[in-house]
């Protein structure tokens, strides 16, 4: 069963422990400015927005870059950066529509989220579930849950 | 390791800026923040210096474990003489800069001199330079912190800065970071402003490391934030309704201090509570609360952030004032409120978000408030200081006034701006400011919390609540309770809470994790990161050493045990109602016993003996 990253913005804090969990496991050190999630605060509005990779199916970063450096992993569904490979064009970077592939001035190619290879460190880390991990089939079921147990008061439904 | 061991100096005067090696043998002795950089402040200036003068020295400070996963961890203090007590300062702030200056690759930065014109710090990685900041003077926090980034053309980039209020004087002026996190008390942000420093502007993207054992301190901060979340206050209290979580409580208590200490219980308190911010408002159906917000790495997230109605009085067609920011603290919620018998939730809001705006301490605001508002009633301070209007307790437009006229320091707001003891002084009424060596009390009266009492006379930086909150045992039995109403037991009970929290405020956490954990659940993370040994042991030998040398260093800066005092009207005049009614504080009944467990001079002075098992200097400072 694939899974995806389910993220719900009016469950966060802005604590940004996702992004340190994010930096430590691809950087060895606790670095939000390397990480492959971003939190968006929206001060006036007092809102905070998780934002990253949506693992797409038909992925423009893929199909975009020249020497085929993004590569699907089968078991997780994520789209993988090689770095070995990557020759640091940035044309993945421009063709995602969503900006969550990006380069890197240290390293000097490309970095985006790998769903850590099955197991992402931002969902553990979450200390409010505004990030976890669930049934790619099924990313809509708690709202659904939700909307279900609005129909019917008192109940608390265990699908 | 942690630390990443590098320090920045800033000379003003000069336009210079250095780097150095962390001195590791005071990080092993004072392992960080608060402790580490008062050890520097007391090698490096005179405690008899003006703390408004160049000759004073001013610390911005992270601890080892800022920028780090564990939870609270993106702290930072500032550290220098402080402008209203003349004696030690610290203040501690969260928010998202702490963590910025550490991933730049920073312990520390030390700012000495004064600039000859406006300047900030830029600070990108390793790069740091003073910039010309004219255009940023006269302009409040909000307005600086915009232009700084449009400047920069980088949204990531982390500010401090001081408001109008600091630039014009005011002796409670703070600095604040991210738009409404403070490092407020004690006045740090006057003295940034008296050294013409505008703002500190820092980029880091090199990441914190050094971590000793990697898997054992993943391990440590693991079981740390899952004692956070179990607990009542720091995983359900704390979330739900922030600080102000203790609004009812304390009122419950008898120990809400109310109009300028007269009372101890506001009959408004149900109004201006945690819950009461969560309540729809009549006017737009709204709540004040929009929602909780954390600073960094915390997993607690008591942080508040509040929208005003926008038909409120103090907002009406002010549209700068309608969008979402920082919300009442339990703290500002009471000075601005029931101190001044205001009972106006979106009035408290809007004065709270003009503290941020051009940064000042809204306790000793409000409390200086409140004792204009007692001479007011007692026709010391009329409507032609107060132009006009009327200042009667619970009058929210004076509210509201006042904190407009202290933003930009005009007219009444000057005076306002003395701060309560000098206000006092000033209208000829020293007995009625309520404060200790010239801080203005926080949200606890001692009459019905005694142990308090003894916390904030001998408190270093002024009557302070997080230099030993006793509160925790005495009214939350945390760790353990004890009664309220008793002076037994207290000295070492006051004793006990101010070396742990002087520890804890050189680690890079917040305090408010001590709702939940004791130096047993933070010792663990910080020995897992930190190279030496960092048993609880070592920890409180560490805090009681900070204690200590602060403590000479206020010895050294003039003050004596005459200052370890609470106003009159604390040890005289009696509650009048609630469970502490008919008690006072006493005072003298424990001021000897502290002194005698802390191993000072039945005046008040660290004796040699005391000294030397501490490792510090057996004459004190500066001798
Ligand atoms: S860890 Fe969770 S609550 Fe914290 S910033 Fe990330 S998504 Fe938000
Ligand atoms: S407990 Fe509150 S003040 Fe402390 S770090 Fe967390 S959000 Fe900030």
């Amino acid at each position: 069963m694939l899974r995806s990253l389910q993220i719900e913005p009016e469950k966060c804090t802005g604590c940004l422990q996702c992004e340190m969990a994010c930096s430590y496991q691809a950087e060895g050190v606790f670095n939000p400015a390397k990480s492959r999630i971003k939190i968006f605060t929206f001060h006036e509005e007092g809102r905070f927005v998780p934002y990253t990779c949506t693992q797409c199916s038909e992925a423009w970063c893929m199909h975009a870059c020249p020497v085929e450096a993004i590569v699907i992993n089968e078991a997780t569904g994520a789209k993988e950066v090689r770095a070995d490979v990557c020759v640091g064009c940035k044309v993945c970077t421009i063709a995602c529509p969503f900006g969550t592939v990006n380069y890197d001035q240290d390293s000097k190619v490309v970095y985006k989220c790998d769903l850590c290879g099955g197991d992402p460190e931002c969902a553990k880390a979450c200390p409010t579930q505004a990030i976890t991990y669930v049934d790619a089939n099924h990313t809509g079921l708690d709202r659904m849950r939700a909307h279900a147990a609005k129909n019917l008061p008192g109940a608390s439904a265990s699908a | 390791m942690a630390w990443t061991k590098k320090v920045m100096r800033v000379n003003l005067t000069e336009g210079t800026i250095s780097e150095e090696p962390l001195n590791m043998e005071w990080a092993n002795q004072y392992l960080g923040q608060r402790g580490l950089a008062t050890r520097y402040l007391v090698e490096e200036i005179d405690p008899k210096c003006d703390p408004l003068g160049p000759e004073n020295k001013m610390i911005m400070t992270t601890g080892p474990l800022t920028g780090t996963m564990a939870s609270t961890g993106g702290r930072y203090s500032v550290v220098t003489k402080g402008p209203l007590t003349g004696a030690i300062a610290c203040s501690n702030s969260g928010g998202f800069m702490g963590n910025e200056i550490k991933n730049a690759g920073w312990d520390m930065i030390i700012f000495e001199g004064k600039s000859p014109k406006p300047v900030y710090l830029y600070v990108e990685n390793e790069k740091a330079e003073l910039l010309p900041a004219d255009d940023l003077w006269g302009k409040s926090v909000w307005e600086a912190d915009e232009m700084i980034h449009k400047k920069h053309q980088d949204p990531l980039i982390r500010i401090a800065v001081v408001g109008r209020a600091a630039e014009t004087g005011c002796l409670y002026a703070g600095i604040i970071n991210d738009l409404h996190r403070a490092a407020g008390r004690s006045g740090v942000g006057t003295v940034m402003a008296s050294k013409n420093l505008k703002a500190v502007a820092v980029r880091g993207t090199r990441g914190v490391g050094n971590i000793k054992d990697p898997a054992a301190f993943i391990k440590a901060t693991n079981e740390g934030k899952k004692v956070l979340s179990e607990n009542a206050v720091t995983g359900e209290g704390l979330p739900a309704l922030g600080t102000q979580v203790l609004m009812n409580v304390i009122n419950e208590v008898g120990a809400m201090p109310t109009r300028n200490m007269r009372d101890v219980q506001f009959e408004g308190s149900s109004r201006i509570s945690g819950e009461a911010m969560k309540e729809p408002r009549p006017g737009d159906g709204r709540p004040n609360l929009t929602t909780n917000a954390a600073c960094f790495g915390c997993t607690i997230a008591c942080g508040r952030i509040s929208t005003i109605d926008q038909g409120h009085f103090t907002v009406e067609n002010k549209p700068e004032y309608w969008g979402a920011s920082g919300g009442l603290e339990y703290e500002a919620a009471w000075a601005l409120g029931s101190d001044c018998g205001v009972d106006d939730l979106d009035a408290l809001t809007y004065a709270n978000f003009l503290c941020n705006e051009d940064g000042y301490d809204p306790i000793s605001f409000g409390s200086t408030l409140a004792a204009a508002m007692e001479m007011y009633e007692m026709g010391v301070i009329t409507k032609e200081h107060t132009h006009g209007v009327d200042f009667s307790f619970g009058s929210a437009e004076a509210l509201a006034k006042a904190a407009e006229w202290v933003s930009k320091g005009e007219g009444f707001g000057k005076d306002l701006a003395l701060g309560s003891k000098r206000l006092c002084e000033k209208y000829g009424h020293p007995e009625l400011s309520m404060t200790v060596k010239g801080l203005e009390f926080p949200a606890y009266d001692p009459r019905g919390i005694q142990g308090m009492g003894l916390a904030y006379a001998t408190s270093n930086r002024g009557a302070c609540h997080l230099r030993g909150y006793t509160v925790a045992s005495e009214i939350l039995g945390i760790p353990e309770k004890t009664d309220p109403l008793v002076t037994e037991g207290k000295a070492d009970l006051v004793k006990a809470f101010q070396d742990a929290t002087a520890a804890v405020d050189s680690t890079g956490l917040c305090v408010f994790t001590t709702f939940a954990w004791t130096l047993e659940d933070i010792s663990p993370q910080v020995d897992a990161a930190c190279e030496g040994d960092w048993s609880v042991e070592k920890m409180l030998e560490v805090g009681e050493r900070i204690w200590n040398m602060e403590r000479d260093f206020n010895m050294a800066a003039g003050l004596t045990g005459k200052d370890d005092y609470l106003p009159k009207r604390l040890l005289k005049d009696a509650a009048k109602t609630g469970p502490a009614t008919g008690k006072v504080n006493n005072l003298g009944e424990m001021l000897p016993r502290y002194y005698e467990v802390r191993g000072w001079t039945t005046d008040g002075v660290p004796t040699r003996e005391t000294r030397e098992r501490l490792g510090l200097n057996p004459d004190g400072i500066g001798v």
